[in-house]
């Protein structure tokens, strides 16, 4: 199982039945190949859809019919299309009960970094400003280290994507919840020592008298 | 109330150099595919884009970028596109970077008569910089202003000849805002169909608000 699979996995454990959903591009849209047998969850897609699945057959692309990465999508029954303003007064308007989110950076107080780096990369923030202010719960899914540098940091060096403080962070090697005290480490990973996670993290951790190993959805 | 369609180069020769302008899509789905070629093919120039992204290089608002038509975008988004974030970074082309949600907020608010927006999107962030803050009942929110344009370009599914659309999926997305936000709105249909053809109440945007339908292609 690779990186990505295990925050996949571990992130669809925190899906409830009749949540609306929104993932984010990247790794987030894999939590969708998660979601436990039986459970309902409807996936929203900021440009504009509640209730599709990726990818369609061969044949059976619809070019007006995209998620907010461009990939071609099918709507299931039941589903809704609805323009961008709506698409946001859902997301604003706290109807939206999780999102997912990538991140560049969380630091210690549990804020996001996600849409640029100076000088370097300036993509937008796309709508990721509006689900990290109005989503009820953000849970940020992420490797833990990128170039081998920390990206949980003690104090943000990246713009913010906002001021609110994420739920939950989810990585390859543990779950951390931002809390008032500061981030709490969870769990770790199947195989990583709480060691392994101190020193790959650039904030300091509180870390508990046992951290349990972190459950994976079955498939 | 009865329009005729005209070519879309008559419609694109309506488009001054300079002008502000909206254009529906997202990622180029939803754009008015031909009204942008025809804007490319009469050379347009200096043009002030708001949309949600520039798309593709090849694709949407990306091929007026590719055709050097523009000036200035107000859009949530341009990583898709390698030619904006080159030409911005050499200063060939100014970029005002909108949260999604509040660029459709202030298109509406535009097209509504309404001063402006409340939102907590983008406080505490760069967003928030040289923007008045104001507290509703301890909630902190930005105050942002309306936006309009001098023309809206759409693309619609169905309009019928008093102008009623119609769009499909995800392809309606800032269309029907930007319907009730500029001076001049133009409207590329797939399909122009007789009045009464489209039932009351699967119009999503009135045709009082189209100025003028694009033609079907020859």
């Amino acid at each position: 199982m690779d990186a990505k699979e295990i925050i996949a996995r571990r992130v669809a454990l925190e899906l409830r039945d009749g949540m609306l959903v929104n993932l984010g591009i990247g790794l987030p849209t894999l939590v969708a190949r998660f979601i436990p047998r039986g459970m309902s969850v409807a996936m929203q897609s900021e440009n504009g859809l509640i209730g599709f699945s990726a990818p369609p057959p061969d044949g059976m692309e619809n070019r007006d019919l995209i998620d907010a990465g461009g990939g071609l999508i099918m709507s299931l029954p039941g589903a809704a299309s609805f323009d961008s303003a709506t698409s946001f007064a859902l997301i604003r308007g706290g109807h939206v009960d999780m999102a997912v989110l990538g991140a560049l950076q969380v630091d210690a107080a549990g804020r996001l970094a996600s849409w640029m780096v100076p000088g370097k990369f300036t993509p937008g923030m796309g709508g990721a400003m509006d689900l990290v202010a109005g989503a009820k719960r953000v849970i940020i899914a992420m490797q833990h280290v990128a170039k081998s540098e920390p990206k949980i940091v003690d104090t943000l060096t990246l713009p913010p994507t906002a001021a609110r403080r994420v739920s939950l962070i989810v990585t390859e090697l543990a779950v951390i919840e931002p809390t008032d005290e500061g981030l709490a480490l969870r769990e770790r990973a199947p195989g990583v020592s709480v060691a392994d996670i101190v020193a790959c993290t650039g904030a300091r951790l509180i870390v508990p008298k046992v951290t349990p190993e972190m459950p994976l959805c079955r498939d | 109330m009865r329009k005729s369609a005209i070519a879309v180069e008559a419609a694109a020769d309506l488009v001054p150099d300079g002008a502000r302008v909206m254009i529906g899509g997202f990622l180029g789905v939803g754009s008015p595919d031909r009204l942008i070629d025809a804007l490319v093919a009469r050379g347009a120039r200096a043009l002030t884009i708001i949309g949600n992204d520039t798309a593709y290089p090849t694709v949407g608002v990306g091929r007026l970028i590719e055709a050097g038509c523009v000036a200035r975008v107000e859009v949530s988004h341009i990583g898709t596109n390698p030619t904006t974030q080159r030409l911005m970074s050499a200063g060939a082309i100014e970029v005002e970077l909108i949260p999604q949600g509040t660029l459709a907020e202030r298109i509406r608010a535009g097209g509504s008569g309404l001063g402006g927006v409340l939102t907590p999107t983008g406080v505490g962030t760069v967003v928030a910089q040289s923007k008045q803050m104001i507290e509703i009942d301890g909630a902190s929110f930005l105050i942002e202003k309306p936006l309009r344009a001098d023309f809206a370009l759409l693309r619609a599914h169905e309009a019928d000849y008093y102008g009623n659309l119609t769009y499909r999926l995800t392809a309606a997305n800032f269309n029907p805002v930007m319907a009730f936000a500029a001076d001049c709105v133009i409207a590329e249909p797939d399909e122009i169909v007789p009045v009464g053809v489209i039932p009351p109440d699967a119009v999503r945007t009135p045709g009082v608000l189209v100025t003028h339908i694009v033609s079907r292609a020859r």
